[in-house]
């Protein structure tokens, strides 16, 4: 891996900021250059958000990703917005249980998962986004559980510790999830 | 070395101000900076520190002038329209020579402008912002942990030289995390012996002012304050320099933007293009001396800004005009991408030249 370039696009309030940083931080633990970048505009209050996230063997450069290889979309807007920019031969990761429409493009390896509604039906009403974590590290052969573990102690509080075992719950389940 | 922790950009300049010594902050929240409030407002009660949510930028400039006077480090953070507002308070600092660090975290303009980032505020950054004759210390930071250092080492030229220093970011760099290792050797400031701290009925009055009703001595403090200036413009004008030795085309980028040139400069040199970015880290003093050195040897200069060209002006003066330089640019909150960048070094490469 020289460089890879994710893009995280959903509803405000779905974890997408979360995640794209449960993602940088694996990269810094495991030595890492990285980036994460949010949009911050006005469109986050109830609408969408999105947030980049570069992981490079190299000095990261623009910290913007406007072609992903990699794309996660958590609403129709965002994928009918995204589903072009993706890299051919890229990823997209499309959670299905809100989503209904297929991908159109044919140049691209696409994972259906019913995050949201694995996630209701397991006890983790809130992490859908991790369990697309969880499948997206997997996809890319990338899920190593300590440095996921690691990760997630970073980015979850103390105050919030009895949340780590659910987010690795939530990401094993995306982990193990087959179409 | 100390372990690197993923942060935002303006976080980094909170967290940087703090192990400075700085135990004073005054502000007023905008966006796209008030994660610093925040994080000062979190940490600032638990070290002994004062955060102040002013009732307006104007409140809060004239704070720092209190405590920068009573010898202490101190700083306020604003974006773009609140930095106009605080105009008046950066003239009155530079006229009674007090030391303070400003953040400017640009949003695009003019007027209220929109919340998205921006590199507009170059003119009134470096040429001074407020009225009379007198410049800051600018410094222009591309990465998070380039806001930590810059953020250390605003404080410490502050103190040096008894004048502003201001932290020149934007949107970009202040929203986005990279990791970060505060891992700094932090000068101590340095004795104040003008600040007013009382007399203690041993000395004479410290008296900290900006009127001057003798026209005779204010010229002189005038001249007196541009020769300071010229030893800082000598001794303290920074820039990095990426592949400009044998470049034919030079980008001059700052910030964001020299992030996003950097990615251009490396798909021009990977097509057979010999190209190159000198990024200034100071803003002023300038890096007229980096710019001189390349002019020879460029066949054209490519100034990439979020503005409408405000820094050109900067790099043809350094340059003389020896070399033409064009702009590439993105206003309003948009940002170039690195392949406008790239077809501008294409098209420069092809038909620029002297």
């Amino acid at each position: 891996m020289a460089t890879r370039e994710f893009l995280f696009a959903g509803f405000g309030g779905q974890g997408l900021l979360f995640s794209g940083k449960v993602l940088a931080y694996k990269g810094l633990i495991e030595d890492k250059n990285v980036s994460w970048l949010p949009s911050y505009g006005p469109e986050m209050r109830g609408g969408t958000a999105n947030c980049s996230v570069i992981l490079s063997d190299e000095p990261v450069g623009a910290p913007i990703v406007l072609t992903p290889e990699v794309l996660v979309a958590m609403n129709l807007p965002s994928l009918d917005k995204y589903e072009n920019t993706v890299r051919k031969g890229g990823i997209i990761l499309v959670d299905s249980s809100l989503i209904e429409r297929k991908v159109e493009r044919t140049d691209v390896d696409v994972y259906y998962v019913p995050a949201t509604k694995l996630a209701d039906e397991n006890g983790a009403g809130r992490l859908a986004n991790m369990i697309l974590m969880g499948k997206l590290l997997s996809v890319l052969d990338e899920y190593n559980e300590e440095t996921v573990s690691k990760a997630l102690e970073k980015c979850i509080s103390a105050r919030h510790a009895d949340m780590l075992d659910l987010n690795r719950k939530a990401m094993e389940i995306g982990r193990n999830y087959a179409e | 070395m100390a372990e690197k922790v993923l942060m935002k950009g303006n976080e980094a300049i909170a967290e940087a101000a703090i192990q400075a010594g700085c135990r004073h902050y005054f502000g007023y929240p905008i966006t796209p900076q008030t994660e610093i409030a925040a994080y000062m407002a979190k940490r600032m009660p638990k070290i002994g520190g004062t955060f102040l949510q002013a009732e307006s930028e104007i409140a809060a400039i004239n704070m720092v002038y209190g405590v920068a006077s009573a010898g202490k480090r101190v700083m306020t953070s604003s974006s773009s329209p609140g930095i106009s507002l605080k105009s008046e308070g950066l003239s009155y600092l530079a006229g009674a020579d007090l030391p303070a660090l400003v953040v400017n975290a640009q949003r695009g303009g003019p007027g209220l402008g929109g919340i998205q980032p921006s590199q507009s505020d170059y003119f009134q950054a470096t040429r001074g912002g407020g009225h009379g004759d007198y410049h800051m210390i600018v410094l222009a930071p591309s990465s998070v942990q380039e806001m930590a250092q810059l953020t250390i080492r605003g404080f410490e030229l502050a103190d040096e030289y008894r004048m502003t220093a201001m932290i020149l970011a934007d949107g970009t760099i202040g929203q986005m995390m990279e990791p970060v290792s505060f891992d700094f050797e932090i000068k101590e400031a340095p004795a104040k012996p003008w600040a007013t701290t009382g007399t203690k009925m041993a000395r004479p009055h410290n008296v900290i002012n900006s009127l001057y009703l003798n026209a005779e001595l204010l010229e002189k403090t005038n001249i007196e304050r541009y020769q300071k200036y010229a030893l800082i413009e000598e001794k303290e004008a920074l820039a990095e320099e990426y592949m400009v030795e044998d470049a034919d085309i030079i980008i001059a980028a700052f910030g964001i933007a020299a992030r996003v040139s950097k990615n251009a400069v490396n798909e021009a040199r990977a097509s057979g293009i010999k190209a190159g970015l000198i990024r200034p880290i100071t803003l002023w003093p300038f890096p007229k001396a980096v710019f001189a050195k390349h002019a020879d040897h460029a066949k054209q200069i490519i100034s990439v800004e979020l503005s409408m060209g405000q820094m050109i002006e900067d790099v043809q003066l350094a340059t003389q005009c020896k070399v033409p330089v064009s702009l590439c640019y993105r206003v309003g909150g948009m940002i170039p991408t690195p392949d406008q960048v790239y077809q501008a070094i294409v098209e420069a490469n092809e038909k620029g030249g002297k």
